[in-house]
């Protein structure tokens, strides 16, 4: 490469119209240097994961939900006790065993302990039937955060499929699909979630019997089909939104102009450029769906009844309240933390990864 | 606008109709009918009370009496108590629509005069403080928070005395209604205000030099109010459904008590008397603040 003089230019012929490149003047090495990459690049993903990880209150509610997971796992393998069992001593039923304060043993309890034997703690103490308190709220998380769940992925699936095609298709069937969403949207939802859970729970009865669903029980069964049917919608016009909007981008026309297909175009160009949003819309929902599963499980309509979840155990504490005031401390904590953690991981999830909101 | 106000009252009708095809269809699909558990099974008895309750009419025809019945305020009798479910209803909802009416006076007071703080004190200790306490506020169910409530404030400490229907005191269970909507509230003027306070009108006004007070309260508050109104819908609804349980733990006998104590009871006719009577309730206050919304902000154009 020849060395950049100004007498080496060739000279410009005096009638064109093109620039005199004399007039140009070199680059300086700091100018040059403004050019070149600081940063190695990154993906997407691995920047908005580095912005999260800058954010305390998101790590925090992120270690939180960690060990919550850790503990609700690993807990029910190291206490010896069911959430259903009344705790017998010796395999002799203890009358002294119900309502016990928190790290306390009863008289059978104690007289086993001085014989040399061992007891496993209460850490919470026990309940008005002599059920071990610390193993029922370990199990009430679980159901919590297991309807939070799968409650949200009901709500991805069908507002997923609905809101691809929806958005792709266009048209007419965009606003038929679309009119279709503005009703149920405006139904109110707690209202009609409880009256469809009555209802389905009674309509249900029996036809389950046998089958593997029969385990978690109607009440379970009728709450993730009421959110199947109502909470579908807010995620179906997000992923329409979104679909529209990056349905017109230049590189969907091109692989368009290349001959791809539909199914090639939703599922390489459309998709993994809204994916970000949906996935935080969709963690934001885990919280919403623990809220309504709490709420109903506190006006009776939630879990079977042997099996725990906060909401019911909360419930249940409103009975020796005044006594036992310490019963609703731990079920009312423990769906404050859960919540509050989705919510602030949630908050923070979206302004690491939402591309509307990045410098 | 009047296109838009039609468009928005024909969805609301159209809501309405649907929810009331969905009690209706719903209370026919529960196994048994209302009688069912009835011990007078003699069928003469049956016949009776079949026609008294249009029971014995085809299905299609039952929909439409119902439909006539419920524009009548006629919702059915209660299988618990026998009693009408409309008297229930009109006569419980005087407690809630008191409750409810404070609490949203409450959430809507505090949490425009939090969030304008928050917002004009951006960055400063006041503003942390109110952040800090709405994200907090905004994670605690309202029965969970209704529950604690009551433990300390009225058995504990005794500060408040316990709810009784001669010697109401609304005090807790309004805030236990409120905090929720209020943190939303005031998180959202907080934005809205920012967002207004950084319009070029504001400079202006500033620059020739009109007082503090008069620029936010004449120019940026009002102009933040109008995401507000917008809120004021679902806000109702969120009362209403809080209020069914908040009545529950205060033991307060509004409308709420009656929903839950019908659920416990498997009261069909209630529930579904009560929930036809909310929902109706929430899309007319989600049609009203709708069109309030667009009939105030001056900048949206009607399509």
């Amino acid at each position: 490469m020849t060395e950049y003089t100004p007498d080496a230019l060739p000279r410009k012929k005096p009638l064109s119209l093109q620039l005199d490149p004399r007039l140009f003047e070199p680059a300086t090495a700091e100018e040059k240097e403004q050019h070149d990459v600081m940063r190695e690049s990154t993906t997407f993903f691995k920047d908005g994961l580095r912005r999260l990880m800058k954010n305390p209150l998101s790590v925090m509610s992120l270690v939180t939900l960690l060990l919550l997971l850790v503990v609700i796992v690993v807990a029910p393998m190291i206490v010896p006790y069911g959430y259903s069992e009344v705790i017998k001593v010796d395999g002799q039923r203890d009358r002294g065993i119900t309502n016990l304060r928190p790290m306390t043993y009863s008289v059978m309890e104690q007289a086993k302990i001085d014989a040399g034997g061992t007891v496993f703690p209460h850490l919470f103490g026990t309940d008005e039937i002599g059920r071990d308190y610390f193993i029922r709220n370990i199990y009430g998380a679980r159901v919590s955060l297991a309807v939070g769940f799968f409650a949200s992925i009901i709500v991805l699936v069908i507002g997923l499929l609905y809101g691809s095609v929806s958005g792709y298709v266009g048209g007419k069937t965009d606003i038929v699909m679309m009119r279709i969403v503005d009703i149920i949207y405006s139904l109110p939802d707690t209202l009609m979630v409880v009256m469809l859970s009555v209802v389905l729970d009674q309509v249900l009865g029996d036809s389950l019997q046998g089958t593997i669903l029969a385990s978690l029980g109607n009440n379970m069964i009728s709450m993730f089909l009421v959110f199947g049917v109502l909470y579908w919608v807010g995620m179906a016009r997000l992923v329409r939104g979104q679909i529209l909007s990056i349905k017109n981008n230049e590189y969907v026309l091109a692989a368009k102009a290349l001959g791809a297909g539909s199914r090639r175009i939703i599922l390489k160009h459309i998709l993994p450029n809204c994916i970000s949003v949906i996935f935080i819309a969709t963690a934001l929902q885990i919280p919403s769906a623990i809220f309504v599963e709490s709420f109903l499980s506190f006006i009776g309509l939630g879990v079977q009844a042997p099996m725990p979840s906060l909401g019911s155990l909360a419930n249940l504490a409103r009975g020796g309240m005044q006594i036992y005031s310490y019963k609703m401390l731990f079920p009312a904590l423990g769906i404050c933390l859960i919540v509050l953690s989705f919510n602030l991981l949630g908050d923070g999830l979206r302004d690491a990864f939402d591309p509307k909101l990045r410098r | 606008m009047l296109k838009y106000s039609i468009k928005r009252i024909i969805l609301a009708a159209v809501t309405v109709f649907i929810i009331a095809a969905i009690t209706f269809f719903a209370m026919n699909a529960i196994p048994g009918g209302p009688f069912a558990k009835e011990k007078a099974s003699e069928p003469r008895i049956r016949a009776v009370l079949e026609k008294r309750f249009n029971l014995d009419k085809p299905v299609g025809e039952q929909f439409v009496l119902y439909l006539r019945n419920f524009f009548q305020g006629d919702f059915g009798v209660s299988t618990k108590t026998g009693r009408e479910i409309s008297t229930t209803i009109f006569t419980s909802f005087s407690v809630s629509a008191r409750l409810g009416g404070m609490a949203v006076l409450t959430a809507l007071v505090f949490g425009l005069i939090l969030g304008s703080v928050a917002a004009l004190m951006r960055g400063k200790w006041p503003d942390r403080v109110i952040i800090f306490f709405t994200t907090f506020f905004v994670s605690v169910p309202s029965f969970i928070l209704a529950t604690l409530l009551l433990l300390v404030f009225s058995l504990q400490l005794g500060w408040f005395p316990v709810w009784t229907p001669a010697n109401p005191n609304y005090t807790l269970p309004v805030i236990a209604l409120a905090l929720y909507p209020m943190a939303y509230i005031t998180r959202l003027t907080k934005s809205s205000m920012l967002d207004v306070l950084g319009q070029d009108y504001i400079r202006t006004a500033r620059a020739k030099g009109v007082r503090e007070q008069l620029v936010i309260f004449k120019h940026a508050l009002r102009n933040a109010l109008i995401p507000v109104i917008t809120y004021v819908g679902p806000l109702t609804a969120y009362i209403l459904t809080g209020s069914l349980v908040v009545e529950t733990v205060f033991n307060i006998g509004g409308l709420g008590t009656h929903f839950v104590t019908g659920i416990n009871n498997r009261d069909y006719p209630m529930i579904m008397g009560t929930t036809l009577f909310l929902a109706t309730l929430m899309v007319m206050m989600t049609l009203i603040s709708d069109l309030l919304y667009k009939a105030i902000d001056p900048k949206i154009t009607f399509d």
